[in-house]
């Protein structure tokens, strides 16, 4: 028992970890290349904006479902006996 | 099980979380009844349904009375809002869907999307436990079960249906444009090639598309809108458990005031999440319609 409760602990915090990792260099990668574009072309800035929201959104997404699942095992316990 | 532990006992923090994840599920002759398996088709969740009726009934409201009230001259601010809203899901839908025809009936369907999800959405902003409270003195005295959810989109049912639907329109869309053959040509040729030999490689592929497109479509709001709703739910527990402590002041305090803190801060990230999301699931119906319009 305390042994799945362990388990389940750390796979909470490797999922939330590694996913927070992602998405950070996801967001990073994104933001970074949106600067660059509308410092070069910043007529364009409205428009990449509008893209840049939604990638950021897509990004977010992946890794905000992963935190729902590790909440779901931390809490719901879905693994205990 | 935690409703019966909770008469007896203060619940713990894990019975408080699992009671409010909990839906009030009916079966199709409206009796009580629980969900035993991840999918089964023989209940349905109660709570989901009305509140996302509901809300859909107040969307559908809001912008007829828009629509009616609607003047040529100096508009209001309401109908100045209601005006920029509509011009934006206008806008976005020109940038994708290259055909006006179309575009009559598929913005005004992204607009009506994007309301209801965000009102749907926007349930995550009433305290967590204002509505499921009211209901547990009122539900169990009408004879039903003691669960209350109250965010239609923190239920994969409802964010699962909805980009399901998404799918038969991007369906109806693909016939009627290109035509029943084709689409099934475009099925079995689209993306490695008009050969015999490739065909079943090709339709595996598309298949495989339907499939993680949908899904993901669903489950992204689903995700955002539960785990939202889970740190709603982690944040009342630490005023919770400031409150069950005999002395509230003796070294708890700082919960109480954490509630207040955490809560506020995450409401107002919240409000960005909520707007992102509905009109992310605006968009991605928009450009898997207009998909469905271009031809490989």
């Amino acid at each position: 028992m305390e042994n799945i409760l362990g388990l389940v602990a750390l796979a909470c915090g490797l999922i939330v970890g590694l996913g927070a990792m992602g998405a950070s260099i996801g967001i990073a990668l994104m933001g970074g290349k949106f600067l660059e574009a509308s410092a070069r072309q910043p007529e364009l800035m409205n428009e990449l904006q509008v893209k840049m929201f939604i990638l950021a959104g897509l990004i977010d997404a992946a890794y905000l479902i992963g935190v729902a699942i590790a909440l779901l095992f931390a809490f719901a316990k879905p693994f205990a006996i | 099980m935690a409703a019966e532990h909770a008469a007896t006992h203060a619940p713990t923090a894990g019975e408080y979380v699992q009671h409010h994840l909990h839906h009030l599920q009916k079966n199709f002759s409206f009796g009580n009844a629980e969900q035993h398996s991840i999918v089964d088709f023989s209940v349905f969740n109660l709570d989901s349904l009305v509140y996302s009726v509901l809300l859909g009934v107040i969307g559908c409201f809001i912008l007829w009375r828009a629509a009616r009230n609607v003047t040529s001259g100096v508009p209001g601010r309401f109908q100045a809002a209601i005006e920029i809203l509509a011009e934006m899901v206008e806008t976005q839908a020109k940038g994708v869907i290259h055909n006006a025809a179309s575009r009559k009936v598929v913005s005004p369907l992204a607009l009506t999307v994007f309301v209801w999800i965000f009102l749907m959405n926007a349930m995550d902003m009433l305290p967590v436990d204002a509505i499921p409270s009211l209901w547990h003195s009122a539900g169990p005295a009408l004879g039903y079960m003691n669960y209350m959810r109250v965010v239609p989109t923190a239920d994969l049912s409802t964010t699962l249906g909805m980009s399901v639907s998404v799918l038969l329109v991007c369906i109806f869309y693909s016939i009627k444009i290109k035509g029943l053959g084709g689409w099934t040509h475009e099925l079995v040729a689209a993306p490695f090639g008009d050969n015999i030999f490739l065909y079943p490689i090709n339709f595996l592929m598309q298949m495989i598309e339907f499939a993680a497109k949908t899904v993901s479509h669903g489950m992204r709001l689903f995700g955002n809108m539960f785990a939202g709703e889970l740190i709603f739910m982690l944040i009342a527990l630490m005023g919770g458990a400031w409150a069950w402590q005999l002395n509230p002041l003796s070294g708890g305090f700082w919960l109480g005031f954490g509630q207040v803190f955490a809560g506020t801060v995450w409401t107002l990230f919240h409000i960005l999440v909520i707007t992102l999301q509905a009109f992310i699931f605006m968009m991605l119906t928009l450009i898997y319609v207009g998909q469905a319009h271009s031809s490989h």
